[in-house]
């Protein structure tokens, strides 16, 4: 569009000195743009080449078999995606109290000084530690903790397992669905909350039946998002959950997710149809962050606010 | 109404709120235990021999991280040196065209690209770089990062050029000043601490990042500058030593969590202090 428009001026005024430069930056510009769109299709397609082999051997049943055998070359995902799945949903689970609260203190309680950004800064700094240090931490302070608390239940004391990985989860996704949590809670309108007091509700009545069902779809696109970042998050959860290809069969077992049996599994994979099986696990977890984060941003950008 | 009803509603209301400021409070906790963590552990080992001496073979004392220094450096730069233009120039497109479709898919693209999981990424450097290259190098794990990079570039420079008005890229232009111009020397020099900013945090992003580093930098135990050979780097280093059996590996592995966490939140201050200081306003 914008080297259209600059090819036409020039053809009016072909002597105007630095015109060349004018289109070729313009086009810089268009380019750079496109690259970027270009760089994602390429993303998607280059997965979905790769995965040939294994799409064509194994079908659907890719997602339904159980056994994860390099040796007899027979691959079955079901237990990254089951892993997968109980880590995202148990993380999600703890973390919501959590960044619930967060968002309350932050949205409603206490919008401005010390102690409200000294919790703002506590948690973005939460966001930016490396996952791999959380990774080291959990396996040297959570693990045992774990270990303990299977030892007092009476289950094999593995330490490392789902519901390790599921409390590291837990920690690294709280300040994603709380910082919108909070956004979308200052955006919620005065008059509604003052009308809630002045028919005698308490804070905590206005709080739990007027703002947070306002700001219900805020606080979905929030954990929407956490979501996302809980499936596709690597290293943590490789540190901690055990790396085992077997079915779990209890939040305590080890086990292993798509993220971190690539991460496993991906530099010895020899063979062509076991690369293409880890692959194919990158692809489904390319295609399914997309759909939650476009879906979160959808929400997010509807009701308007900055993320 | 009934006395004791109002209390019972009363006493909710202070319970609710004391429960609310516990759990946030709780929440910090993992902060602090990881901090202490990192420095009860690390700082013994934190010397200047550790940071510019080699890692020595398992047994013997000593030895430092030399090598994921350099490494995570060449590989940041091998990073930031097209992600940052290509990114601003992209930025800067979506400022100008507001609307369009190219525009569109360059907001979804970037957005997708964001929430995209970084060994996802690291699987697509292999495929390109590694594979066509024949071997892991710091060239593949530059590209992954980049690739990292740039939507966190682009939104940040959108969103710093969407605060400044029209009317001075107007003045501009009205003094017969061509666009390009406008742009690289009103516009952008305007927008400066925004989009710093936003590089600053991209890199510090990027400097924690292990998984796509794990099939393309792949790691080195020996100091390299050679960026079509494999490299090490500050999060790979950790990951390697803290799931060794060794316990000289996992001091060395706490000094290096010490310097990469030290990085990462330098960087993070210093691109608030940059956007607190010269704050983009008109």
């Amino acid at each position: 569009m914008g080297a259209r428009s600059s090819s036409n001026s020039s053809a009016a005024r072909p002597r105007v000195p630095g015109l060349r430069a004018e289109s070729a930056f313009q086009k810089a510009l268009f380019v750079c743009a496109v690259a970027i769109v270009v760089l994602l299709t390429a993303i998607f397609l280059s997965l979905l080449l790769h995965s040939f082999p294994s799409l064509r051997s194994f079908g659907l049943s890719f997602f339904l078999g159980t056994a994860w055998d390099p040796v007899s070359r027979q691959f079955g995902a079901l237990p990254f995606l089951v892993g997968t799945l109980l880590t995202s949903f148990l993380s999600l689970l703890i973390c919501l109290p959590f960044s619930l609260s967060i968002s309350i203190f932050l949205g409603e309680y206490f919008t401005e000084g010390a102690l409200s950004s000294f919790l703002k800064n506590v948690t973005e700094l939460l966001a930016g530690i490396p996952s791999v240090i959380y990774g080291f931490w959990g396996l040297f302070a959570l693990v045992p903790v774990v270990r303990k608390i299977e030892m007092n239940l009476g289950i094999p004391p593995y330490g490392v397992g789902i519901f390790t990985a599921s409390l590291i989860l837990s920690v690294m996704i709280i300040p994603y669905a709380a910082s919108i949590g909070r956004e979308v809670i200052t955006l919620v309108p005065s008059d509604i909350k003052e009308a809630g007091y002045s028919l005698g509700a308490t804070r905590q009545e206005v709080i739990t039946k007027i703002i947070l069902p306002y700001a219900r779809s805020g606080i979905m696109a929030g954990i929407l998002l956490a979501l996302g970042r809980a499936l596709g998050e690597t290293m943590a959860v490789t540190m901690v959950i055990g790396n085992s290809n077997i079915l779990p069969h209890s939040i305590f077992s080890p086990g292993n997710t798509m993220a971190s049996v690539i991460a496993n599994e991906f530099t010895e994979a020899t063979g062509r149809l076991y690369l293409s099986s880890l692959i194919e696990i990158g692809l489904l977890l390319f295609l399914v962050t997309l759909v939650i984060n476009i879906t979160g941003r959808y929400i997010i950008k509807k009701i308007g606010i900055e993320a | 109404m009934d006395q004791r009803k109002i209390e019972f509603r009363m006493a909710k209301d202070r319970g609710f709120e004391a429960m609310v400021i516990i759990f946030s409070f709780l929440s910090m906790i993992p902060l602090f235990l990881i901090l202490f963590y990192i420095l009860r552990n690390g700082l013994s080992s934190l010397s200047w021999e550790f940071l510019i001496e080699l890692p020595k073979p398992v047994g013997e004392v000593g030895g430092g991280i030399a090598n994921a220094i350099v490494g995570s450096v060449l590989l940041i730069i091998i990073a930031s040196l097209p992600a940052i233009p290509m990114g601003v120039m992209a930025g800067i497109y979506l400022s100008e065209h507001k609307r369009g479709r190219v525009s569109y898919l360059l907001r979804l693209a970037a957005e997708v690209l964001q929430g995209t999981p970084s060994i996802v990424i690291g699987i697509i450097a292999y495929l390109w770089v590694v594979i066509s290259m024949g071997g892991f190098s710091a060239l593949s794990g530059g590209i992954a990062l980049g690739i990292m990079m740039l939507p966190v570039i682009v939104r940040a420079t959108e969103e710093t050029l969407k605060l400044i008005p029209d009317s001075l890229k107007e003045a501009s232009l009205a003094l017969g000043i061509p666009y390009y111009k406008t742009i690289l020397k009103v516009i952008l020099p305007a927008g400066l601490s925004g989009i710093t900013t936003g590089i600053l945090i991209s890199v510090a992003r990027i400097a924690g990042e292990t998984a796509p580093l794990l099939f393309t930098a792949f790691g080195n135990p020996f100091m390299n500058w050679n960026i079509i050979k494999p490299v090490n780097a500050l999060p790979l280093l950790i990951y390697n030593y803290a799931t060794s059996p060794y316990p000289e590996w996992h001091s060395i592995a706490w000094g290096a969590s010490c310097v990469l966490v030290s990085i990462v939140l330098v960087l993070n201050l210093v691109a608030r202090i940059i956007a607190k200081r010269w704050k983009v306003q008109f």
